[in-house]
């Protein structure tokens, strides 16, 4: 498209059209660099067993698994931590290592509020309830993987997840102005097998919710 | 890929031999989703299931068809299909783009559902850019057509009575050699990839593409959704089908929020 100096642009498209890149046959080099960069971007579960010694996640028993919170992004991750988390009645169990252009993290359990990680905790009075604190950004690619890994470890019957996650302000669509609307404010979504109550309003169309939460 | 909704139906449901499937490419201006968006609102489809797959970005909501409270609470993703039996339709919506690189897999996938859940035919809804004209698409109809060989024998007849113009190849070497022409659909998505693979793989497939640009892309929906109909008859083409096609709730607010009264 010309723009009004006259130079041809290539338009952005809201639809998130890469055309060119994705016709192009690949080349061997490419297809090796694309594996590279696929390996690079893998992400590594380790749960840590009862006995302390850390493992891969693929060989083991899935563990039962009742109650899973998972707080994700430096808010929901931060309320876990001051409200709910302490040394005494928590332990770790797991942690993600994982890497992408915004972040990386590392397999050490001992970490800054301020760091990038993903941490799994076990209750010690339940350890059928387990938690996530994800304060790192997990890439568009890897929600899939996230997931497939750390839901493929579980026992998923009778397992209910809940999933702590914040959004701006800004975002929220609404026919007033969100100038003036009172925040911060709480809105939840639910599956129909949910039965409980529900103890906020549910998020009114046209609004979603993206990303990991929505993996 | 596909898995089908706990409903009442059981695997009836799931059941599309003999069925359309239609589908929107994720292009410029959105304009193949929002027309299927028409078609599930106003043909009020039931949604049978969803595709569970990594090569779209993941997102989710409350029900985009909602029309009162009780029907606001289901959850919806970003890929999803609805079916309506009485006219053999079934209909894929896509909600998010694809991942980068997962375009083929997608394409693939996608194809070997089609063959195994014995869909007669697939319609894509897409467009292109319109900035990428040549001087003759700048003139007449912005709407065009494709269809793969095996659709061409069943249906090329009917097309031909509709007189819809068919989308024109451009030279694969412009300005240096005008003779090797190929299929070009900037702007496009899977377009020409699925296109190309359909026809390789014997299905058929017919796409229907609007030129556009990226801006408020309703009357582009609208308008591909009225060709459409003169194909498919889905809804009575009266002389104002406009405003036959009903527009979902989640259309509020495409343009942003309202505005702080303080602005002014």
């Amino acid at each position: 498209m010309a723009t009004f100096f006259g130079e041809v642009v290539v338009a952005p498209s809201r639809a998130g059209v890469d055309e060119e890149e994705e016709a192009r046959e690949e080349t061997p080099e490419d297809r090796e660099i694309r594996r590279e960069l696929e390996k690079k971007r893998e992400i590594d579960v380790l749960w840590t067993l009862k006995s302390g010694a850390s493992t891969e996640s693929s060989a083991d028993e899935p563990f039962v698994c009742s109650k899973f919170i998972v707080a994700i992004g430096h808010n929901a991750a931060a309320f876990l931590s001051s409200f709910i988390l302490d040394s005494v009645c928590w332990e770790v169990v797991g942690v993600v290592k994982l890497w992408n252009e915004w972040c990386r993290t590392s397999n050490t359990t001992n970490v800054l509020p301020t760091d990038s990680f993903c941490l799994f905790y076990r209750l010690i009075s339940d350890p059928t309830v387990l938690l996530c604190q994800c304060s790192c950004y997990v890439a568009e690619d890897q929600q899939f993987q996230w997931l497939e890994k750390v839901f493929g470890r579980m026992r998923r019957e009778d397992l209910q997840v809940t999933i702590l996650s914040t959004c701006p302000v800004a975002d929220y669509k609404t026919q007033e102005s969100t100038l003036t609307l009172p925040s911060p404010f709480l809105k939840a979504l639910r599956t129909k097998e949910f039965r409980e109550q529900v103890c906020c309003p549910l998020l009114e169309q046209p609004n979603i919710v993206r990303d990991l939460p929505a993996a | 890929m596909f898995v089908p909704c706990d409903r009442g139906g059981g695997s009836a449901s799931s059941d599309f031999k003999g069925f359309t499937l239609l589908m929107p490419a994720v292009s410029v201006g959105n304009v193949g989703q929002l027309a299927i968006d028409l078609v599930i609102s106003t043909l009020d489809m039931t949604k049978v299931g969803y595709f569970y797959t990594d090569c779209l970005v993941p997102m989710v909501g409350n029900n985009p068809y909602a029309t009162g409270e009780e029907n606001s609470v289901e959850l919806s993703i970003n890929a999803e299909v609805y079916s309506l039996p009485s006219k053999k339709l079934v209909v894929l919506q896509i909600r998010s783009p694809f991942i980068k690189n997962k375009y083929r897999t997608f394409c693939q996938t996608l194809l070997s559902w089609v063959k195994s859940s014995k869909c007669a035919r697939v319609i894509l809804l897409s467009s292109s850019h319109a900035y990428q004209r040549d001087d003759e698409q700048l003139l007449g109809t912005p709407l065009r057509y494709l269809l793969t060989p095996d659709l061409e024998k069943a249906v090329g007849g009917l097309i031909q009575e509709l007189n819809w113009k068919e989308m024109e190849k451009v030279a694969a070497y412009p300005g240096i050699n005008d003779t090797e022409k190929v299929l070009h659909v900037p702007g496009g998505g899977i377009t020409k990839m699925l296109f190309t693979e359909s026809c390789s793989k014997g299905v058929q497939m017919a796409v229907l593409l609007k030129f556009c640009s990226e801006g408020d892309n309703i009357p582009d929906a609208f308008a591909l959704i009225n060709y459409l109909n003169e194909w498919l008859q889905l809804i009575k083409s009266e002389v104002n089908t406009s405003s036959q096609w009903k527009i979902p709730s989640s259309w509020r607010l495409l343009f942003g929020n309202g505005l702080p009264p303080a602005l002014f």
